[in-house]
């Protein structure tokens, strides 16, 4: 690992918001484990963003861990406080799936709680002052490290790739691959199916398939890159109000009272969408 | 951005949170919440079963209260139309019983009556002897009378 100065003194403001921008990022290249100095292309598969995965894992895990041992010791009589938080959460939950999803599906309801409750915390990330844990990291012989695992794009288009397979997968389930490549094809405009203006239906198809293509592919784009759009913007003004000296810190409190709606807000639009996604994906009455 | 290992490790995390999530959490907490929301309905019902029972008890109770409250009215009534039967019967038999012991009282007195004047009699006409026998002593002088007395004595 190579060491570098951290002094705010020694460094320019470009250095530090890169610095806070930059994933600690591991690969192996030639048999070794190389830290930091990966030639990372578009698509490099033999490079991990350490910092966003075990973030990301452990948040979920420790989620996952805590709602585990509430479920375990659920009661239908009198629930504990930690018991009425969790219910009321997957309440909620339950709630907006109910409204938005007509149909019969044991995923939805627990897809929905995991997105919502993993992104919400990924993004709860944002709210610990920048430089606490880089700084603490940097003192532990860790050279970087990015805190919110939601402001790196791998992690948002995991998550909403996986949406978008499930899509699909229930698309074909419940519609058939004919009626899946049905709704594709023959919507918004209805191809003619008798007389002379028949000869004119490929384009009619062709025209719908680009058409719908498109709003079917710009589903996983838009929900990834909204909430990655959303969290590696504030992170930023975060770090930018870090470079203001003393006058950061009420600048700093009224961003993050700000950004508490916009976590909460992300993390349940995502949900919202997956809903709602998912529920098209049932939806047979085209 | 560029796109490595962290996407898929990502995706296959998310797999598995989410297999867990469905498999050992969502339907505990909403089997919990769903018995709870039967608990509480069932509760709901039993309330208002026991208000309709609490409301047709004391409809019955009123009754009975009604029905206590008009039986105690005639017993007292029946109490007392006896009791004045009562007090007139115990008049009238001390009516009689006062005639009946004036009468005794009467006759009694009668009969005192009677002895007292049988007796004065008799004491009268002691007192009339002896007070003739006085005056006849007195009246008979030895000197006077002594040849009278002599005859008489002669005679006895």
């Amino acid at each position: 690992m190579e060491e570098e100065a951290h002094g705010a003194g020694a460094q320019s403001a470009s250095d530090y918001i890169n610095h806070h921008l930059t994933n600690l990022q591991v690969c192996r290249i030639d048999g070794e484990w190389v830290w930091n100095h990966c030639e990372a292309g578009l698509f490099s598969l033999n490079v991990l963003n350490v910092d966003s995965m075990v973030i990301a894992f452990l948040l979920g895990a420790g989620f996952l861990y805590l709602f585990r041992r509430v479920a375990k010791n659920a009661t239908s009589g009198r629930p504990g406080k930690l018991q009425t938080a969790i219910e009321l959460l997957v309440g909620f939950v339950d709630g907006s799936v109910k409204d938005a999803f007509q149909g019969h599906n044991k995923v939805i309801a627990p897809l929905s709680l995991t997105i919502f409750v993993w992104v919400f915390l990924m993004n709860l990330m944002d709210l610990i002052p920048v430089d606490w844990l880089p700084e603490a990291a940097a003192a532990a012989g860790v050279e970087y490290l990015k805190v919110v695992p939601t402001t790196d794009p791998n992690i948002t288009f995991a998550m909403s790739l996986s949406v978008f397979v499930l899509v699909i997968y229930y698309s074909i389930k419940i519609k058939g691959f004919g009626g899946f490549t049905k709704e594709l094809t023959m919507h918004p405009f209805t191809p003619p199916t008798r007389g002379i203006g028949i000869v004119t239906a490929p384009f009619f198809i062709a025209f719908n398939f680009i058409l719908e293509g498109v709003s079917l592919l710009s589903k996983p784009l838009s929900l990834s890159l909204r909430l990655f759009g959303n969290m590696y913007a504030g992170e930023l003004i975060f770090i930018l109000i870090a470079l203001l000296g003393l006058y950061q810190l009420p600048l700093h409190f009224g961003w993050a009272v700000f950004h508490i709606l916009v976590i909460t807000l992300q993390a349940f639009i995502f949900m919202v969408l997956t809903i709602v996604y998912l529920s098209q994906a049932h939806d047979t009455g085209h | 951005m560029n796109f490595n290992l962290t996407f898929i490790g990502q995706t296959i995390a998310m797999i598995v949170f989410v297999w867990f999530c469905m498999k050992y959490i969502w339907p505990f907490i909403m089997g919990a919440i769903e018995a709870r929301q039967n608990e509480i309905a069932d509760g709901l019902a039993a309330a208002e079963r026991g208000r309709s029972d609490l409301a047709k008890a004391k409809g019955e109770s009123e009754q009975l209260i009604a029905e206590a409250r008009e039986r105690a009215r005639l017993i007292v009534d029946q109490a007392n139309t006896r009791a004045s039967e009562i007090v007139e019967q115990a008049r009238a038999e001390g009516e009689q019983e006062k005639v009946r012991q004036l009468e005794g009282a009467r006759s009694e007195i009668e009969v005192e009556i009677n002895r007292a004047r049988d007796d004065l009699r008799a004491e009268v006409v002691a007192i009339a002897v002896a007070g003739a026998e006085k005056l006849l002593a007195r009246e008979i002088d030895a000197s006077d009378h002594g040849e009278m007395l002599d005859r008489l004595a002669a005679e006895l």
